[in-house]
């Protein structure tokens, strides 16, 4: 692997909308402030026209690449934002943010209420991806950034590079969405659906007010553990764990047997430490929620736009299979974007989108160079 | 084997070349590495997309800066508004399509003009080692034994010309060659390459 060659990176906050009211949801409610919590690496050009926004999915943060202080884990996309990989630091400005909604730093769930001095819990609003694109445009304008280079992202984030088709077409010059879908299946719901029912069903969950006490751990272990497993294939578990047995010296009945167990468990029990039940629900619900064409069909938004728009998908997707994103690319066919798709042959199932990234390097790297020569209009 | 294909590309692609009016805006279906269009798009300007099955052909494009869709010619037609490209190029393509005349006509209503270029089935040298040996021809055109082909539909430029007429296409130009030679003497005998400029 790849070290990173960024030095030490910190996140950073940047607040809007202070004064009540400000900022209003799609939902009609209103929200202030809004704090939402960023990083960024690379160098802001002259003419500010080389900044990407990195999009990060269900469960990632503001960082994205490079180490924090005493941490020896880079960021979540630190093998493909590095020099010479798909995003090469020495050229573009990068900026990631946490979602609103969030619990990373920017204004979510577990965030104090103003009004109460106490966290909102469930008072906070039903945030939509739309809502979480309008507060990255908010602290995009705070850089004086007029157009983006690209906004791009893997699964929720991907449905984030949608939405900023959708909302500020004007306000980029291209996106790349990838494992993502125009909206949510029944299936994707129905996981969501039982990840939700997992933390809810925690006696220590509370109607979500659970701040001053103890979380709902187990809860978010069950919804993480289903989660994993949608993330995988059949082929990538096999592979990494095949029907392995872990050394238990004091079998109970039901100990984790097999290494698949104890990988699930292990996964499960590092997520509670860093990432907040409230936020789990309102996020896979704002993901459920999305349909890029809910306010008109999505190819009309894009018609007469002069984008350019890279899809990608992996063959063994099962999650955010390829045909929806072939769905994506239907689209911007029909509204005449210069559009290009790969159907990665991948085995790591929804994973690939933050482990193939070789293939993905030589895709967007390419993609990228592009984007200043070409119109975008075909 | 290897350079006879290779000036057969070339050849194939001068002439295509020449069909094309400058910064048209081109549709290459089944457009491999994306050589085609790359060479459209040094020499006339054109603003390209490709639409391409092979995955590694895929990164071959992109690393050319193209636009191009992964995935099947044979589908892959419906979305798109009727004239929306200058040109529709089907070349090499055509004979290797399950469904011929669906992508035919597709590709006539989103183009205002296709280009098809294809092996000649009855060149002399297929006509010699089918009539004289009793095999099935494997020539430099179609370079395939039988158990390795990829090609579906076996025609001549005669087959084609009539084809067009039964239907009402328009052929507006048409090229055939031998190697990077213009044949122009009983073509459907000697070329064993035939491209044509067709429109409805």
């Amino acid at each position: 692997m790849i070290k990173s060659n960024l030095n030490r990176v910190e996140t950073k906050y940047f607040t809007f909308a202070s004064k009540p009211g400000e900022f209003v949801l799609e939902s009609k409610e209103r929200l202030s402030p809004v704090t939402i919590a960023y990083e960024t690496y690379g160098t802001l050009n002259k003419d500010k026209s080389n900044a990407i926004l990195i999009l990060h999915a269900l469960s990632g943060d503001a960082h994205a690449a490079g180490f924090h202080k005493g941490e020896d884990k880079p960021g979540w996309w630190d093998n493909m934002i590095c020099l010479g990989r798909a995003f090469d630091t020495e050229k573009y400005f990068f900026i990631c943010s946490n979602v609103l909604s969030g619990c990373r730093g920017s204004t979510g769930p577990s965030s104090i209420n103003p009004k109460t001095d106490k966290p909102y819990a469930l008072d906070f609003p039903i945030v939509s991806i739309g809502d979480m694109v309008s507060a990255q445009k908010a602290l995009i304008d705070s850089f004086g950034i007029d157009k983006l280079l690209t906004v791009v992202g893997g699964s929720m984030g991907g449905m984030q590079a949608l939405a900023w088709l959708i909302r500020y077409p004007e306000s980029i010059r291209s996106a790349i969405p990838i494992a993502t879908a125009l909206r949510h299946s029944p299936q994707q719901i129905a996981f969501d659906e039982v990840g939700r029912q997992a933390i809810m069903a925690d006696p220590n969950w509370r109607l979500g007010n659970y701040y001053e006490g103890n979380p709902p751990d187990k809860g978010l272990i069950i919804a993480r553990m289903i989660g994993h497993i949608t993330y995988m294939s059949d082929v990538s578990m096999a592979e990494k764990f095949g029907r392995q047995k872990k050394d238990n010296k004091q079998p109970f009945k039901f100990t984790a047997d097999f290494e698949v167990e104890g990988y699930l468990r292990y996964r499960g029990d590092n997520f509670v430490k860093r990432f907040d039940a409230n936020s789990y629900l309102y996020i896979t619900k704002a993901m459920d929620n999305f349909d890029a064409s809910e306010k008109k069909p999505f190819h009309e938004s894009l018609s007469g736009k002069s984008l350019k728009v890279l899809v990608i998908a992996f063959k063994s997707d099962w999650l955010y299979p390829a045909y929806q994103s072939k769905e994506i690319v239907k689209a911007c066919k029909y509204a005449g974007i210069e559009t290009s798709y790969c159907e990665v042959d991948s085995t790591y199932g929804h994973d690939a989108f933050l482990l193939e990234t070789q293939e993905e390097t030589h895709l967007i790297s390419h993609f990228l160079k592009g984007i200043s020569k070409g119109r975008g209009k075909i | 084997m290897l350079n006879a294909e290779k000036e057969i590309i070339k050849a194939d692609h001068q002439a295509i070349l020449n069909m094309v009016e400058p910064n048209s805006l081109v549709l290459d279906l089944g457009c491999g590495g994306g050589e085609l269009l790359e060479f459209l798009v040094m020499k006339k300007n054109i603003r390209g997309q490709g639409i391409e099955i092979d995955e590694q052909a895929i990164y071959r494009c992109v690393a050319k800066g193209l636009s191009v869709l992964h995935g099947d010619i044979d589908t892959g037609l419906s979305e798109y508004k009727d004239k929306t490209f200058d040109y529709v190029i089907l070349n090499q393509s055509l004979q290797q399509l399950k469904h011929v005349e669906t992508v035919l006509f597709d590709a006539l209503r989103v183009g205002k003009k296709v280009i098809v270029g294809f092996p000649n089935f009855a060149y002399f040298r297929a006509r010699l080692r089918l009539f004289f040996r009793g095999r099935v021809p494997v020539t430099a055109s179609l370079p395939y034994s039988w158990y390795e082909t990829p090609n579906l539909h076996f025609l001549s430029t005669l087959d084609f010309l009539d084809y067009c007429r039964e239907k009402t296409i328009r052929v507006e130009r048409k090229v055939y060659l031998t190697g990077e030679k213009h044949i122009s003497v009983l073509p459907n005998f000697f070329a064993n390459i035939g491209i044509f400029l067709i429109s409805k």
